[in-house]
């Protein structure tokens, strides 16, 4: 509930040292963009940004293709800092702005139904040099169980810093569900669509086997090919220490989300 | 005078030694880069550092295995560089061990553990294991010792050294990567090129 959530929430996110803008914009996985870390910051500003609508449909009470501003409108932009872990075993700390993502789905209204959200990121192949490369089969496609979408750590961010999102971080507007690995925290969404099905995402139809439905972060579950018992945090240098991985990335109040499902299986 | 003797008479002149300061000072060059942060090591140089070195080492490997093909196509012959060039691709495979054994996995427990665990940490692995006793028979004295047959015979570990460098990145690449492809289709053909050969030397003229 709400009241056991804040303080701990207020315990996992005291002492956490935000990265700088620097590196938060300059070491980033957007496959659209590239493969290589410094693709996305070298490419993404090509991404025409503006204007920008975004479709929301399927179980909803007012399906439609919004204007950001529209479908944002009169709802409350938070600071959130959070940790952000990478499946790749490195993480930042990066202070996001954004709305939570249950205020949108209020907004939209979700038909009795529904257990699931789906998202999409946009595709524009000439403003995009890695879709043509086929890295994945895009558009980026993720997706959130309900109960997921709708708890409060979940947010749609659309600043860093308080200013603007930079497209490298997924701009106009991006999920960030902290206790997940960084990838389920889809970027530049043009899409959101409410189901009664476990949607497709994009790693998992990529390899199955590496990269699951819930992928939330879990030290004692290893990638196949790489430990996720430690992390490095970005920004410390050549001589950075390893850090020992947090379960849901210090985020325990999401524990019960996941009550009576084995983590092991439930990858 | 043919091209590839003009050339072969130009290089006559240029000693191989520098090789080796040459890639020493990539290498130092690289590692400054990585310590103050700077360009691509910007954010994270560990990994970048890890990835510099790999990819050195693997490119070098690839050149080792150019020398013949190119001397029987084109005549140019740079023979008398391709132990410095081995002698290099192995320092930058240790290079890229010691940054992934002390600045990127931080203990010989995890280390063991990823040899054993990681199946392209393995390969890599095995790929150094072979390079270690191609290493140390890279000089005069150990040809001498081991007799020219024989130490062709050793030599011919490169082969599956390149190719496991090339497995090797290949299987840490996150979804369909070009680059790691490239090494891996070049090992593999440059041996392949030395297979048809063996072949055509064995069958009747």
């Amino acid at each position: 509930g709400a009241i056991g959530l804040v303080p701990r929430m207020a315990d996992a996110q005291s002492g956490l040292e935000p990265n700088t803008l620097a590196e938060i914009r300059n070491y980033n996985n957007f496959y659209e963009f590239g493969t290589g870390k410094g693709d996305p910051a070298a490419n993404a500003h090509q991404l025409v940004t503006s204007p920008w609508s975004i479709t929301v449909d399927g179980m909803v009470d007012r399906p439609g293709d919004y204007a950001l501003g529209d479908l944002l409108a009169g709802l409350t932009v938070e600071d959130r800092i959070y940790r952000f872990r990478c499946v790749e075993a490195w993480s930042m700390v990066i202070p996001w702005n954004g709305i939570e993502l249950a205020d949108i789905l209020n907004k939209v209204g979700v038909q009795a139904g529904a257990r699931y959200v789906a998202f999409e990121t946009v595709v524009q192949p000439e403003n995009m040099i890695g879709v043509q490369r086929r890295v994945l089969d895009f558009p980026y496609v993720e997706g959130l169980r309900l109960d997921e979408a709708m708890h409060p750590l979940t947010i749609m961010a659309t600043g860093i810093y308080g200013e603007p999102i930079a497209n490298q971080n997924g701009a106009p507007i991006r999920l960030v569900v902290p206790w997940k690995y960084g990838f389920k925290s889809i970027k530049s969404i043009v899409r959101i669509t409410l189901t009664d099905e476990e949607p497709p995402t994009s790693w998992n139809i990529a390899n199955a086997r590496e990269y699951g439905f819930y992928s939330n972060v879990n030290p004692n579950v290893d990638h196949p090919r790489w430990s996720q018992a430690t992390e490095r945090r970005i920004g410390s240098g050549l001589f950075a220490a390893r850090h020992d991985t947090l379960m849901f990335n210090g985020y325990p109040e999401v524990a019960p989300l996941y009550e009576g499902m084995d983590l092991s299986v439930f990858i | 005078m043919t091209v590839s003797a003009r050339i072969n008479g130009a290089l006559r002149r240029v000693p191989a030694w520098p090789l080796y300061l040459l890639a020493a000072a990539y290498g130092a060059w690289e590692f400054w880069r990585a310590l103050t942060q700077q360009g691509p090591y910007l954010v994270e140089p560990i990994n970048v550092l890890e990835r510099s070195y790999g990819e050195i080492a693997l490119i070098l490997l690839v050149a080792g295995l150019v020398v013949t093909p190119l001397r029987q196509w084109s005549g140019v012959n740079l023979i008398k560089f391709r132990r410095a060039i081995g002698l290099c691709a192995f320092f930058f495979v240790v290079a890229h061990f010691l940054v992934f054994a002390v600045l990127d996995v931080q203990s010989l427990g995890r280390v063991w553990t990823e040899i054993v665990k990681r199946p392209y940490v393995t390969v890599g692995m095995l790929a150094f294991v072979l390079l270690i006793p191609l290493a140390v028979t890279s000089n005069n004295l150990a040809i001498r010792k081991l007799g020219p047959a024989t130490w062709k015979q050793l030599h011919k570990l490169s082969y599956i050294a390149v190719i496991l460098g090339g497995v090797h990145y290949l299987w840490l690449a996150r979804g369909f990567q070009i680059t790691p492809l490239v090494y891996l289709g070049l090992g593999i053909g440059l041996v392949a090129l030395r297979y048809k050969h063996l072949v055509r030397r064995k069958q009747p003229a």
